[in-house]
């Protein structure tokens, strides 16, 4: 007989609802979002710009109270306690570090730490840039990393604080191709050897079909939610998605066109 | 040998002694402070804090309590203000800033003029008067930068994660809101316990220079603390000595020197990048010859 593995359910994500400003339902930013995330999983999400991934990365990680719906992090609310958030690696979309931040790598990583001995730790601060392969770096100021190793010394902050759930928003967005490969197989090391969850939002479907084990493509509402093969494996989700992305362009563009004619002052020139 | 019997003569006197003390304290207190306020791009707020300071000197000038009193109270419940309305409206920082400034350099115009215009008193608020620090206000001084040097002490992980990103700071359980109406509070402290030395007018100077001439090091966090509390306590006690020496006011004193120690560094960082970038042509040249 064959042996069914009991899978534990890190995130769940039931009816989650959330509009900007409260006024009509058709400014939701989120309508309906439910999923679940399973333990070991690599969840890749995707979406328009503008589909609400973002949006529903700030209600999971406590950054918005006031959505509807429950967000449940290793089985508790966090409307209820933000406890569970601590146990959350997060890694923000790729910012520009101040060149002049005063900060080294293992300074930044070691913000990771919570009511330890910071002297103690030391060694788990090496250990944890090591496994970003980052260790010839250690005393250099973070501003002056490429945009691929700073996002990697987030990942090692989130590693140090012992973090059983990442949760990354299109960490490599404006990264050379080979960063982001580096980056992926990090991924897949740190999911597989440390049994990290990973939920991880991108417009890349190529590594998302490479790395992710499952997928959920959101714009507003719940577009799909399975395994990622069967998603790639399917012309009609494939092209439904496709036509969502146009449409999109084609919002974001007819919003610019009403800004341009809407006599607001503008630099924008209409050719 | 002069320099030396010049030294001991100026550590005779006991003003020169509380105003050694009382510098040092200052120049400490200032530059943790200020680190985390440039950090968090909020360097101008110590304008802005010494600006109500002002107001609320001339509050106590006015209503005859000791103004530093008044101004403790009017500074730490303008800040606590002007971070809540920060919050709640969104308006930008640097707004709120000029909002600050211009609210506690308005009090105190309008006090001053009622109360008969500039006195000695005022003055010595305005520009500083370190020489004339008594025993009292050196005890303040030093118990009050102990206290804020401990907050720091225990807090500076938290500050620190806040000022690289308050994002992933809340992320991580860092109750964020209350620890910037902390901040805010010390950062009052720190600027009214500054009054004496630099007064109200310069302060800001010693918060953000011996910062910014230390961060130009390029160094980590904490050996850019200590780089920056080097400079300013140099700064400090260089000017109160020359300030006597030469009878000049202390308080500017001590700004031009943290200035020309700012300025050197520059000049220092920019002359060893010229160097640098020479020997590299030349390193390039005789490579290109030798193949």
């Amino acid at each position: 007989m064959q042996e069914v593995k009991e899978e534990v359910v890190v995130v769940s994500i039931k009816n989650v609802s959330y509009n900007y400003g409260h006024s009509s339902s058709s400014s939701f930013a989120l309508d309906n979002i439910s999923f679940n995330v399973n333990a070991g999983d690599i969840i890749g999400i995707i979406g328009p710009n503008g589909a609400g991934k973002s949006t529903l990365f700030r209600c999971m990680l406590g950054l918005v109270d006031d959505y509807r719906g429950d967000i449940t992090i290793f089985g508790t609310n966090i409307k209820k306690s933000k406890k569970p958030l601590q146990k959350i690696g997060y890694i923000p979309q790729q910012r520009l570090i101040d060149q002049n931040f005063p900060a080294t790598v293992q300074e930044i990583v070691s913000l990771g730490i919570d009511g330890r001995n910071m002297r103690r730790s030391k060694e788990e601060i090496i250990s944890a840039i090591k496994v970003v392969e980052l260790e010839d770096l250690k005393d250099r100021r973070i501003g002056e990393l490429s945009g691929g190793q700073q996002q990697r010394v987030l990942i090692a902050k989130a590693l140090i604080n012992d973090a059983k759930l990442l949760i990354l928003d299109e960490p490599t967005t404006s990264v050379d191709v080979e960063t982001q490969n580096k980056f992926y197989s990090l991924l897949k090391k740190l999911n597989q050897k440390n049994q990290v969850t990973i939920i991880w939002s991108s417009h890349d479907l190529d590594a998302i079909n490479k790395v992710a084990n499952k997928l959920a493509c959101i714009n507003r509402t719940m577009f799909f939610h399975g395994d990622t093969h069967e998603f790639f494996a399917s012309s009609e989700l494939l092209k439904m998605y496709s036509e969502s992305i146009m449409q999109a362009h084609m919002h974001a563009h007819t919003n610019q066109k009403k800004l341009n004619n809407n006599n607001y002052p503008s630099f924008n020139v209409d050719h | 040998m002069v320099f030396d019997q010049m030294v001991f003569e100026i550590l005779q006197f006991g003003f020169m002694q509380r105003a050694l003390i009382s510098g040092i304290a200052v120049a400490v207190s200032c530059s943790v402070i200020g680190l985390f306020l440039v950090l968090r791009k909020q360097s101008l707020y110590g304008d802005a804090l010494s600006h109500v300071a002002f107001g609320g000197i001339a509050i106590g000038l006015f209503t005859n309590v000791y103004p530093i009193w008044t101004a403790f109270a009017v500074s730490i419940l303008a800040s606590l203000g002007i971070t809540k309305l920060k919050e709640s409206t969104k308006i930008p920082g640097d707004s709120a800033v000029a909002v600050l400034l211009s609210a506690g350099l308005a009090t105190g115009v309008v006090l001053i003029g009622l109360s008969g215009g500039f006195s000695l008193d005022l003055y010595s608020f305005l520009f500083g008067s370190i020489l004339l620090i008594n025993y009292n206000d050196q005890l303040m001084i030093v118990i009050l930068t102990f206290v804020i040097l401990v907050v720091m002490y225990n807090m500076s992980r938290k500050f620190i994660y806040i000022a690289f990103d308050e994002e992933q700071a809340k992320v991580s359980g860092i109750d964020v809101a209350k620890l910037n109406y902390l901040f805010i509070v010390l950062a009052s402290v720190t600027v009214i316990t500054s009054v004496r030395l630099v007064g109200v007018l310069l302060i800001s100077s010693l918060i953000v220079i011996p910062n910014i001439t230390a961060m130009m090091f390029g160094k980590g966090f904490k050996k850019t603390l200590l780089i920056s509390i080097f400079i300013a306590v140099l700064s400090v006690v260089v000017g109160i000595v020359i300030s006597y020496i030469m009878n000049l006011a202390p308080g500017g004193t001590i700004v031009i020197i943290s200035v020309g120690v700012f300025l050197a560094v520059i000049s220092i960082k920019y002359s060893l990048r010229i160097i640098k970038g020479e020997k590299e042509r030349q390193r390039k040249q005789v490579s290109t010859i030798n193949r």
